[in-house]
């Protein structure tokens, strides 16, 4: 079955073609073809992730745990070294420029089958929710293909055996999330929300691709990831070069991951219909940045040094989205850019775990984050959908929706549980992975930082779960339980919270990611396996336990506390922090400004420009900018230089030819003169030159 | 004797030269142009005669067709002229100017 | 099929020409006959260029095949030399076929002042030069192919364009012109060095026997003359003048196809005749082409006319096509003969969909646009479908024109200095943002939003018939080239490998 993994991406995409062309002649409208398409890719993907296991067990039992060495193609297999646990790559000719032969295929290792497994079982659980939260859409039929395609790309990606066929899908999800955030496109909000995250991430393309050359030539023109990993982590050609393919790469990531400082899009992407939020903020999209950092884990080893501990560029982003990220949640009404500005706190611990070598830590994240994350925004969706008339927001229209929702309210408990890491559910787990190998592997500062970020995260959930569930109800609708398109995949994602951190806790001994997930061998670093810390998994538990106490106290109405209740508007401190919050760190702010100004005058803009390009680079600064500077060049330097240059050999030619024409009088006998008068000069000359 | 012959052509080639260059009136140019010719004519039969060249006579009789067709063709062009603008006058013709 | 091997090439070259005698014959009043000539002319053509294709043997793509080598003017040793190889065939075959596409959709589109004899005979006179230029293998030949392309475009802008045609038309014409008078002097003075004007002995040569001045100069020469067309920064202000002026049919021609012989003669003549000279010059054409490409991008920017934005995104998208060339590498060279076929689909497509946007509303200002999505959905989606091609968007054609130019960038041919070109490798790429931020700003303005207060009771008509038979093929063939690239590459790469493999 493995051989026919390429089917997991091919039955969308035929499920897409077949939406568009009949999807509105359907009974169901296109939806029944969407939901078969994934379900039976979900499928496909538990075969191949139960082939998978049983490749790993059969191989191990044969030659015994410590000796196994998974390389690719077993292009470099070394006998002593014992047998390999390849990756099956299947593959076939795409196309041939040069000598250079590129081919598309499948990779199936123990990373792809997770993410296979994540990808589709997300993806069909919000194709099932969006037949009830988007029923009687206009476009109905049309997001159910987008939905196709995009589950499709980012299939296409994580199955990628080679880097061109890996930007192929990142490009495509980057489409396919233009096309779902721009979903209701008569508003001009969404459309340019679609825009910006469509330009920023293509912003951090431009390092995606040129780390993808880079990479390409650094290890002898080859496209094939297993080859550039084994190839970097031989430091084949020097460190310096990869770690300029590595730096490259990360730019990518920053953009599709919503690091820092390209995260601005990603709560703006709200504007799309929630369940693509949930698809995109869990399983698709924003992950491909972790999942390349995971699959091109030997460059990022190599170029950033990973082994030696201190700071590098990836942990440090990372570091700082965690925190930025985190304490952006705080301050937000919308209750699914409170869920946004925590998936970008989330993915900022992964690659961040990535950063200081904790890849077991950072996928492991990965996976248990889409359950809990995909819930949360389910559930985000139920209100909206059943609780609140379509409104996100938490202070004016929702409150006390416990009683009226108990089931969304006890699965959006346990995805906020999960979140902030409760023991035993699956964030826990996956964070503590993360902490503890922070803390092992000489990245203490970051653990620090993580640990800060696991307060933050229980608090402002906190307040989250409190202004939605808790309190008097404030909204004008009539609040009522979600129908059960909407309630199963609700529940079925709360189980998964529960248990998906099981798979790798370590406390109990159960490394099951260590076991059939990370790589072994030559295109794979030597990782460090923490040990699990009870010291330190206590202290962590107790920190959110703290903060949701904390939180708790705050926000619910409690006398003594009303002292603090008032502080923004009586303390100048207090007010400035908070709207320095409130206004996103002033980044966006600074758009508008900028904007006004350019209006003003294009000189401003300009400068605007060369300020902002660097901090913020999201391109609604760096194309409204060019925009001006395009103004200028194409005004005086097009039109009046270039232009006028060509203009003026033209006009310069009319002028000889004018004065040519005082000879052209029209009278005949001046011209009789003219022809005498030459001949008697010419007869003049020849008497006298012979 | 060839002198006196060149001299009579000489003469006749500059009156035509002067009609075509000054008068006014189109029939007049056309017989100067017929004057030009005809001192031509005049040289070639008499370096003819005096070479004992027989092509000098036979351009002569050559340029005599030509002139008559010219001068059929010049007058009908007159014609036409005089009947757009009622005048056989040259220097009202100046619609080529450029 | 002997005959057929002999015979085909000048059939392709000369069918259009027959045809276009014909509707001189036929009188005016009767335009169904007129179109209906026009129709099957291109169609026997295309019928030819598709029988090349079956006939060509794809396991020698380097090899110059269906050979016609004539005496034609022996007074200067000029011949009629036609061959196709692998890099002139997919170009033949766009030409032929965006030409049928164009009759097709001149069937109800005529522009002011109508007279469908006219504009379709010039668009069969037009082919003639196309045809013949990607055909010819003697200098003489393809500049008399080269220049009679002039005309009929010169004619096409200046009786069917817009308010500003005749300004357009002239600066069209004498731009070009100028450039193929400094082309012809090369091609002379090729001649009298090489003595030569056969291009295959000529490449043999490789103009050893020339000093590397002299080189340097008549390089200089076919330069301007093939950078004018193609248009390179900063010899391209023609470009938006002509296109924001041209018909629709011929916008999409001249984007489709014109350009792209600019480009052709660098491939087919100026690098593999003088190769030395190509290195000296080689930095210089990459720098103008991203100069091109971000120049482009700008001005695109500024832009308040639909069309006008189009026309200068052709200049930073043959940027990309210039700066696979000046690599002077078979990745580079294979990708910008892809470049140039994405290229000519792509932006024919836009043009297209730019045309009947006009047809529709009656302007292309972008600020009074809006809503195409609402009013007209399916010509919306086929635009943000050519929008998303045009920026590169990998699974679509587009992509494999750029990606493979910024990849040969960082090691171009051996001789060129690294450091250069991979600084132009990342400026090409950040103008890969700027056309997303482009078109997609262009796309947002006419598609997305509700239609303007002074549009909204008007009638759009969505996607005619005639549309969708003229347009689906340039689809098709974006989305095909797009997932498999190998059917250009594996055309063009044996060929480009005969040239630049060394």
């Amino acid at each position: 079955m493995m051989n026919f993994a390429w089917l997991i991406p091919a039955i969308p995409v035929v499920s897409f073609a077949l939406i568009l062309f009949f999807g509105k002649k359907m009974p169901r409208q296109g939806s029944e073809i969407g939901i078969a398409a994934i379900a039976s890719s979900f499928v496909l993907s538990c075969i191949v992730a139960v082939q998978w296991i049983q490749r790993v067990d059969e191989t191990v039992s044969e030659h015994g745990l410590g000796i196994v060495r998974a390389i690719g193609k077993g292009l470099l297999a070394n006998p002593e070294q014992g047998v390999a646990i390849t990756p099956v790559i299947n593959t076939v000719e795409w196309f041939r420029i040069g000598t250079l032969e590129v081919a598309v295929g499948t990779q199936i290792d123990g990373l792809a089958v997770m993410m296979l497994f994540v990808v589709t079982l997300i993806s069909l659980l919000v194709h099932i929710y969006s037949t009830s939260y988007m029923h009687g859409d206009v476009r109905y039929t049309y997001f159910y293909a987008a939905l196709s395609l995009f589950t499709a790309s980012m299939l296409t990606l994580v199955v990628a055996p080679n880097t061109l066929q890996l930007l192929l899908g990142w490009e495509l999800v980057g489409l396919c999330s233009f096309m779902l955030i721009g979903h209701w496109w008569e508003e001009k909000e969404n459309t340019n929300a679609a825009l910006k995250a469509f330009l920023t991430t293509r912003t951090g393309d431009i390092g995606l691709m040129i780390g993808v050359i880079v990479t390409f030539f650094a290890a002898g023109q080859t496209f094939d990831i297993v080859q550039i990993n084994v190839l970097a982590l031989e430091g084949h050609g020097g460190h310096t070069i990869w770690m300029v393919g590595a730096s490259c790469l990360l730019v990518g990531i920053i953009g599709k991951s919503g690091q820092f400082p390209l995260h601005t899009w990603l709560p703006d992407a709200m504007a799309g219909p929630t369940p693509v939020s949930a698809l995109i903020h869990a399983a698709t999209m924003v992950v491909a940045g972790v999942y390349l950092g995971a699959r091109m884990y030997g460059v990022f080893w190599q170029g950033f040094s990973i082994e030696d501990g201190g700071v590098n560029p990836m942990a440090l982003v990372g570091g700082i989205t965690i925190l930025i990220g985190a304490a952006l949640a705080f301050v937000q009404d919308d209750i699914k850019k409170v869920l946004a500005y925590s998936t970008i706190s989330q993915l900022g611990y992964m690659v961040m775990a990535l950063g200081i070598g904790a890849w077991v830590g950072a996928v492991f994240h990965l996976f248990t984050h889409a359950f809990f994350k995909a819930l949360l925004f389910l559930g985000a969706g139920s209100i909206a959908h059943s609780g609140s008339h379509h409104s996100f927001d938490m202070k004016k229209d929702m409150g006390g929706l416990r009683k009226h929702m108990p089931v969304t309210f006890w699965t959006f408990m346990v995805g906020s549980f999960a979140l902030a890491g409760i023991f035993p559910l699956a964030g826990f787990w996956s964070k503590d992975e993360i902490l503890a190998t922070a803390g092992q592997g000489g990245y203490e500062i970051f653990m620090v930082v993580g640990l800060v970020g696991a307060f933050l995260t229980a608090a402002y959930m906190t307040r989250c779960v409190w202004l939605s569930f808790f309190g008097e109800y404030r909204g004008h609708a009539d609040p009522h339980e979600s129908p059960k398109p909407i309630i199963i995949p609700l529940i079925v994602l709360a189980v998964f919270s529960v248990l998906a951190g099981l798979a790798n806790a370590s406390a109990f001994g159960i490394e099951k990611f260590k076991e059939y997930i990370e790589p072994h061998g030559e295109a794979f670093p030597e990782v460090l396996t923490p040990q699990f810390d009870v010291a330190l998994a206590a202290l962590s538990f107790a920190i959110v336990v703290i903060a949701i106490g904390i939180g708790g106290f705050f926000w619910v109405d409690r006398r003594e506390l009303r002292a603090l209740k008032g502080l923004t508007d009586r303390s100048g401190a207090a007010k400035a922090g908070h709207s320095f919050l409130m206004n996103k760190y002033y980044l966006d702010h600074l758009y508008e400004r900028g904007i006004v100004a350019g209006i003003k005058g294009p000189i401003a803009r300009a400068a605007y420009w060369l300020n902002q390009n660097v901090i913020d680079g999201v391109v609604n600064a760096a194309g409204r900018g060019s925009a001006a500077l395009g103004r200028l060049t194409y005004r005086f330097v097009d039109q009046d230089v270039v232009d006028k240059a060509v203009n003026s050999i033209a006009q310069e030619t009319g002028n000889v030819g004018g004065l040519l024409r005082y000879v052209q009088s029209g009278r005949v006998q001046r011209y009789a003169l003219m022809l005498f008068g030459a001949v008697g000069v010419l007869a003049l000359s020849l008497v006298i030159f012979s | 004797m060839v002198a006196q012959f060149l001299v009579l052509a000489a003469v006749l080639f500059c009156i035509g030269v002067y009609g075509v260059l000054a008068r006014r009136n189109g029939v007049l140019v056309l017989m100067s142009v017929e004057l030009m010719l005809n001192a031509v004519n005049i040289n070639l039969i008499t370096f003819s005669a005096y070479l004992r060249e027989t092509s000098g006579q036979v351009f002569a009789l050559f340029v005599i067709t030509i002139a008559a067709a010219e001068v059929g063709v010049g007058l009908a062009i007159v014609l036409l002229i005089y009947r757009n603008i009622s005048s056989p006058d040259l220097d009202q013709l100046d619609q080529m100017s450029g | 099929m002997n005959w057929f091997q002999d015979w085909a090439l000048t059939l392709a070259i000369f069918l259009p020409a027959i045809g276009m005698v014909i509707i001189l014959f036929i009188p005016r009043a009767k335009e169904n006959a007129i179109k209906l000539v026009a129709l099957l002319t291109s169609l026997v053509t295309l019928a030819v260029g598709i029988g090349i294709l079956a006939d060509f043997d794809y396991s020698n793509t380097g090899v110059m095949q269906f050979r016609v080598n004539d005496s034609w003017i022996d007074l200067i040793q000029a011949r009629y030399h036609l061959g196709v190889d692998g890099i002139s065939l997919p170009m033949l075959i766009l030409s032929m076929v965006v030409t049928v596409l164009c009759i097709v959709y001149s069937w109800n589109h005529f522009p002011e002042p109508h007279n469908p004899k006219g504009l379709l005979a010039l668009i069969l006179l037009l082919e003639v030069g196309m045809n013949g230029t990607f055909l010819a293998e003697d200098l003489i030949l393809f500049f008399v192919f080269f220049e009679i392309v002039l005309l009929p475009m010169f004619f096409m802008i200046g009786v069917w364009g817009g308010p500003n045609r005749e300004y357009a038309s002239i600066k069209f014409f004498l731009f070009t012109l100028f450039g193929s008078a400094l082309m012809l002097l090369g091609f002379l003075a090729l001649f009298f060095l090489a003595g030569t004007f056969q291009i295959p002995s000529l490449t043999a040569k490789a103009g050893i026997d020339i000093a590397h001045n002299t080189q340097n100069l008549i390089f200089l020469g076919l330069f301007l003359g093939f950078a004018i067309k193609v248009p390179m920064f900063p010899f391209h202000t023609w470009l938006p003048d002509a296109h924001t002026e041209a018909p629709t049919v011929g916008s999409v021609l001249l984007a489709a196809v014109l350009l792209k012989l600019g480009a052709y003669g660098f491939i087919r003549i100026a690098l593999p005749t003088l190769p030395h000279a190509a290195e000296t010059w080689a930095p210089w054409i990459g720098l103008l082409a991203v100069v091109g490409i971000i120049y482009g991008a700008l001005c695109c920017l500024a832009q308040t006319d639909m069309k006008r934005l189009i026309a200068f995104s052709s200049v930073s998208h043959m940027g990309f096509v210039m700066l696979g060339i000046a690599t002077l590498t078979a990745f580079g060279i294979n990708a910008a003969i892809f470049g140039m076929v994405a290229h000519g689909l792509i932006t024919g497509m836009l043009f297209f969909v730019a045309g009947s946007v006009q047809h529709n509303y009656g302007t292309r200002e972008l600020s009074r646009l809006g809503g195409l999505l609402t009013s007209a959905p399916k010509m919306g989606w086929i635009f943000g479908f050519c929008v998303m091609a045009s920026l590169g968007l990998p699974g679509l054609a587009g992509f494999w024109g750029e990606f493979p130019a910024v990849l040969s960038a960082y090691q171009p041919a051996p001789g060129l200095d690294v450091t250069t070109f991979r600084i132009f490798m990342v400026v090409a790429a950040i103008g890969t943002v700027l056309a997303a931020g482009y078109l997609l700003w262009m796309y947002q303005r006419v598609a997305f939003g509700t239609p303007k207060p002074e549009f909204a009771e008007a009638h759009i008509h969505d996607v005619s018939k005639i549309e969708w038979l003229a347009w689906s093929p340039m689809l098709i063939g974006i989305v095909v080239f797009g997932i498999y690239p190998q059917a250009i590459f594996g055309i063009t790469n044996g060929a480009v490998m005969k040239l630049y493999g060394g």
